[in-house]
């Protein structure tokens, strides 16, 4: 379909392109001053310098003189202690825990949520209904005095006799199980509408060329529709993964126990009084948590964006220098002076 | 007499809640014939080939493949609704293939070409991969096997599409529309696979606007408006003499 005109045309086309670019990088003006950005910047500088001292600065405190602020020895003498890390290994079972309970339960409610049984849909909007509009907080106080109203459970017949049953007190004493169980079911109501938003964003076409081919509709959403919806489930879930670390920070306090981490920076400062240092041990080991988390969801987007574009997806040192480094569009441009 | 059609069509009607999108269609389609069904856009063409294999169900009428009711089985003169399973059954002996390909983006040419097999058939994964690679040399993409559908134009994800359909080893091809989603000079490639196909003695029902493709391949032409089949028979006949004033008017506009 080449006419023999269109090679000509399109060299034209490149010929005039390349004079607009050489004219361009001859023009001599002067460059537009900013006077507000200096004046800002210089004011910017200053609060920043005035910050980066009150960090290191000593401060005359209740007649103790000479006393650094942060205390940052304070806060580097608890980093590693071992109640610490404990805290910290806990808040991270509890988190993933939580997540894979609530993740796979969250599919089952989205999938019974769209489901052509009008039954299950109806159970699955009430369970939504009440787990998202209560607070977390005192679901979880809720869950650790469940022995008050059902001091045992049991399997038998309906109104009948029980054939095999258990006592709720011995398990209620077990506050990391109270707080995965708490935390998990209100996680699932969450999860369950960010499932369903991904099964709705894949295309109609998907599911019929699956029925087509004689997939049964478990198949079709487990191989076809579950694996594309992912694209959209996995960073609200990074969200919610995020979320779930610092909410495990509730347990201590509705529970007064359950060894995770804040708890176990509150049992220190609790004896000692050195609040502010060691909080600021804590959000350490919250941000670095956050952070590998952080890396985790940059590789589970990946995986499932596989087939998306027509080239393989950029690893993470690659993204990083993309975002950092310099764009090539500025590279690309004339530099303004010979 | 059902016995040796393929499909066989009886006064098939669709009803979309007040709107009458077929009414009353009759067909009868061979073992081994191509059937076109051609028609201005919303004629019905497309509907009917999906009650074909049960993705609409049919409102009135009797519609059998191979001479068993679609969605119904017959006992004692009673109509019985078919469970899900059963309904499944019967459409993996027919292939579809679609005006947009649905190709699973995740997954790719080879595994889109395997997926009907390895989970609806629980076929070998060692054979169903040896047919499948087969079956991509069939429509001249060997070497695209490990490519995933963005990476391959459009002509070559809908012959992709029909290798998927044919590694079901399905008795009757569907085709909705193939190659109206195409670049022109694309159209070609997916057609000559549709011909070699008809000339291997495939079963198929095609939804097209390829007066051409109808008159050289097809054993019998359908013209469809307004949910009723105004004029059929011989491609060569009823698109070279329409005598019915809507086809003629339809193929000025079309040709």
């Amino acid at each position: 379909m080449t006419t023999p005109s269109s090679p000509q045309t399109s060299k034209d086309a490149a010929d005039s392109i390349e004079s607009a670019a050489s004219r361009a990088v001859h023009v001599e003006a002067v460059p537009l001053r900013h006077y507000g950005r200096w004046i800002s910047a210089a004011v910017l500088m200053v609060l920043f310098v005035m910050f980066l001292h009150t960090l290191v600065s000593h401060i005359d405190r209740n007649g103790v003189h000479n006393d650094q602020r942060f205390q940052w020895s304070t806060v580097g003498k608890y980093l590693f202690d071992p109640s610490v890390i404990h805290g910290a290994l806990v808040t991270l079972e509890l988190t993933g825990a939580a997540m894979a309970i609530g993740v796979l339960f969250g599919i089952v409610l989205a999938t019974m949520r769209l489901s052509t049984n009008r039954q299950l849909r109806y159970v699955s909007w009430l369970y939504l209904w009440f787990f998202r509009g209560t607070p977390v907080y005192v679901q979880l106080i809720f869950w650790s005095n469940l022995a008050w109203l059902y001091p045992t459970l049991s399997l038998g017949v309906p109104f009948g006799p029980s054939f095999w049953q258990i006592s709720t007190n011995e398990y209620v004493t077990n506050l990391f199980l109270v707080a995965l169980v708490g935390l998990a079911l209100n996680e699932a109501a969450y999860m369950a509408e960010i499932v369903r938003a991904g099964i709705i964003a894949v295309d109609a076409g998907q599911l019929e060329a699956a029925q087509a081919l004689g997939m049964r509709r478990v198949q079709s959403l487990r191989r076809i529709v579950l694996p594309q919806a992912m694209r959209v489930i996995v960073p609200p879930t990074g969200n919610e993964t995020i979320s779930m670390l610092k909410t495990t920070s509730l347990v201590g306090a509705a529970l007064g126990g359950g060894g995770e981490l804040y708890r176990s920076i509150q049992n220190i400062y609790n004896v000692n009084y050195l609040v502010p240092p060691l909080l600021i041990t804590g959000c350490c080991w919250y941000l670095a948590m956050t952070s590998v988390l952080s890396v985790g969801q940059f590789y589970v987007e990946r995986y499932y964006g596989r087939g998306v574009g027509t080239s393989a997806p950029p690893t993470l040192l690659q993204t990083l220098r993309k975002s950092f480094g310099r764009s090539p569009h500025v590279e690309a441009a004339p530099v303004g002076r010979p | 007499m059902t016995a040796e059609l393929m499909v066989h069509a009886d006064g098939v009607e669709k009803r979309f809640g007040h709107l009458h999108v077929l009414k009353g269609i009759d067909m009868s389609v061979a073992r081994g014939e191509v059937a076109c069904l051609l028609g201005p856009s919303g004629s019905g063409k497309s509907t009917f080939l999906r009650c074909i294999n049960h993705l609409e169900k049919v409102s009135a009428g009797r519609l059998t493949v191979d001479g068993e009711l679609v969605g119904y089985e017959e006992r004692k003169g009673k109509l019985y609704e078919l469970s899900d399973r059963k309904i499944c059954a019967k459409r993996a002996e027919i292939g579809m293939v679609f005006q947009r390909f649905n190709l699973f983006p995740h997954m790719t040419a080879l595994e889109n070409v395997m997926i009907g097999p390895r989970t609806v058939l629980r076929r070998d994964r060692a054979v169903t991969e040896t047919q499948a690679l087969a079956l991509l040399d069939r429509v001249g993409l060997a070497e695209k096997a490990s490519s995933y559908p963005s990476q391959l134009s459009g002509g070559q994800q809908q012959r992709v599409a029909i290798a998927r359909a044919l590694c079901m080893e399905p008795k009757l091809l569907l085709f909705d529309e193939p190659t109206s989603a195409l670049d022109p000079e694309l159209v070609g490639e997916v057609l000559a696979v549709m011909q070699s196909l008809a000339e291997d003695g495939m079963t198929m029902v095609v939804v097209t606007h390829e007066i051409g493709f109808a008159r050289e391949v097809a054993d019998t032409a359908y013209f469809m408006d307004g949910g009723v089949v105004l004029e059929s028979g011989d491609p060569k006949v009823v698109l070279n003499q329409p005598t019915h004033p809507r086809l003629r008017d339809f193929l000025s506009k079309v040709l």
